[in-house]
């Protein structure tokens, strides 16, 4: 059953230094309140993976948290470059990071595999393409009844998954809604998950027998962070801030004003901030 | 009509290519805006996807990102990111991908992964994303970009993903069932592949481009095919049409700039 406490405590008792730590949402319910805390509690040595960094691992690879990340599209959707991403990368600031690369279709599957408990994944994947050439990785398995020649990666298997989603009710049960990504994959095939949630009600009261339900025996621990996919979205509570995604090229671009937005919005700040970032934002339709 | 953007010219000699039957993998950026604006205008019942598992989307402004809200509010459905790329793509059902990059070469080979050596890049650029297997598995592909020394090389430092390789029949060497690039749609001028050598070759200039022009900006010698035409100007009802749909997109792009 899950935990249902603070933010402080999940990540206290669940991200450790040297974890492989997965936080997922594509582009959707991006679970930056958690990944603010990670970093506050000074986590450090991680191998982050995630099939697209974005701006939450930017801010990460940025105060030096990540030793690796395995990671499939490593930029600023729609705006351009993650700088923090790339002065890593290219100058080893403010430490030298390891990456395994993917592609998004080698990712999904790996998820996948690890949730179905099993050591690898198989896709007809890279034909032509280079990565395989600098991902050791990246291997190849016949067939055993056609011959076919098919791409094969590791699954994934995270110490710790974390996202965030719509809502949990009291006994710790989640649902998640609209672009569902990866999430649930990436919670099944980890040792313990936390995730964060807009509310937390009496009744799901799920709007279509089809929303995605994580039951509370699959979950470590789960915490009310209203607000904690800002600036992604929480489909019905508030939109994408397209316009922060768009500010974020210019403070991420200088090392001196990364560092201090850090220390301002994170360092200084708390979960219960992300309430009032998000509210500034309201949804068109919640 | 008021002066024509080149940009603007590309985006809608590239929604051109687009019909009403084809189900699209769109990626973001400039294939968006040409999907769109061929929804907007001759093709209303394409359906466009994108890979956060939105399908049949119908965007009123464009995303930003490939999972934008607006794209699932909008979606006929919505799937995993995992039956996206298994299903849908790997399954074969999807006629066309439309791809941009940071660099092509003749052979429409793409790369978006680094500049100088993978170990130690000059240039680290975002990756591949979807785009390997969207390349492979898609059963044709459409690339738009713009036309420059940088952007289309002589030879590429890394593959992302393949086009035609190293071109004649290299795609069905490697078991590939699928067509891969078989337009680029650039700010100057239309390159098809050369149907027996695959090497990308000028089929149409858009109005007002010159072919020194085009040499001037390409990094390799490029070809012409015998038959050249003119790329028809856009109409009005198809620059009406984008110019609506990016000034719908930059107002709703701004607002909240504050910190979270």
């Amino acid at each position: 059953m899950a935990k249902i406490v603070s933010l402080a405590e999940a990540v206290g008792d669940n991200v450790r230094d040297g974890d492989t730590v997965a936080m997922e949402g594509f582009t959707h319910l991006i679970p930056y309140a958690a990944g603010h805390e990670v970093i506050r509690q000074g986590r450090k040595d991680l191998f982050l993976v995630r099939m697209t960094p974005d701006i939450l691992y930017d801010q990460l690879i940025g105060v030096g948290a990540a030793r690796g990340m395995k990671f499939s599209w490593g930029g600023n959707p729609g705006v351009g470059s993650l700088h923090r991403f790339r002065d890593a990368v290219e100058n080893q600031w403010p430490r030298p990071l390891e990456i395994e690369e993917h592609s998004h279709a080698a990712m999904a599957n790996a998820y996948e595999a690890g949730a179905a408990n099993l050591p690898f994944a198989m896709l007809r994947g890279y034909i032509g393409a280079d990565l395989p050439k600098v991902n050791p990785n990246i291997k190849s398995v016949a067939c055993p009844f056609t011959s076919e020649v098919l791409a094969a990666v590791p699954a994934i298997r995270p110490d710790v998954t974390i996202i965030h989603a719509q809502r949990a009710d009291r006994k710790g049960n989640v649902l998640i809604e609209g672009i569902v990504g990866v999430q649930k994959e990436a919670v099944l095939a980890a040792r313990r998950s936390i995730v964060t949630v807009e509310e937390i009600v009496d009744e799901l009261a799920p709007p279509s027998p089809n929303s995605v339900v994580l039951p509370t025996w699959a979950i470590t621990a789960v915490s009310h962070v209203p607000g904690g996919a800002f600036p992604s979205y929480a489909h019905g509570y508030y939109p994408r801030s397209n316009a922060f995604y768009i500010g974020w090229d210019d403070i991420a671009r200088d090392r001196e004003s990364f560092t201090a937005w850090i220390k301002e919005n994170v360092l200084d700040a708390g979960p219960e901030d992300f309430a009032r970032h998000a509210g500034k934002n309201p949804a068109k339709a919640a | 009509m008021t002066d024509i953007t080149p940009t603007e010219m590309m985006t809608i000699a590239a929604s051109r290519a687009l019909s009403n039957d084809d189900v699209c993998f769109v990626g973001i950026g400039a294939p968006s805006a040409a999907c769109n604006v061929a929804r907007l205008t001759h093709a209303p019942d394409i359906t466009l996807i994108y890979e956060s598992g939105t399908v049949g989307t119908k965007p009123d402004v464009l995303p930003l990102s490939i999972g934008d809200g607006e794209l699932c509010d909008t979606a006929l459905f919505t799937v995993s990111v995992p039956e996206m790329f298994r299903y849908w793509l790997q399954g074969g059902r999807i006629t066309t991908g439309f791809l941009g990059g940071a660099q092509i070469d003749k052979f429409a080979n793409l790369n978006t992964t680094v500049v100088g050596p993978y170990d130690h890049p000059k240039v680290r650029l975002p990756g591949g994303g979807g785009a390997p297997e969207i390349a492979s598995n898609c059963g044709r592909i459409f690339i738009t970009m713009a036309l420059s020394k940088r952007g289309f090389v002589e030879k590429l430092p890394f593959i992302t993903s393949m086009g035609h390789g190293e071109g004649g029949d290299h795609r069905e060497r490697l078991g590939m069932k699928t067509k891969g690039p078989t337009r680029v749609i650039t700010d100057l001028c239309i390159l098809e592949p050369d149907p027996v050598s695959k090497e990308l070759t000028v089929v149409s200039i858009h109005d007002g481009v010159t072919r020194e022009q085009i040499v001037d900006n390409c990094g390799w010698p490029i070809k012409f095919a015998d038959q050249v035409i003119e790329t028809p100007v856009p109409t009005e009802i198809e620059l009406a049409t984008l110019r609506d749909i990016n000034a719908r997109t930059r107002k709703a792009h701004q607002g909240n700039r504050e910190a979270a």
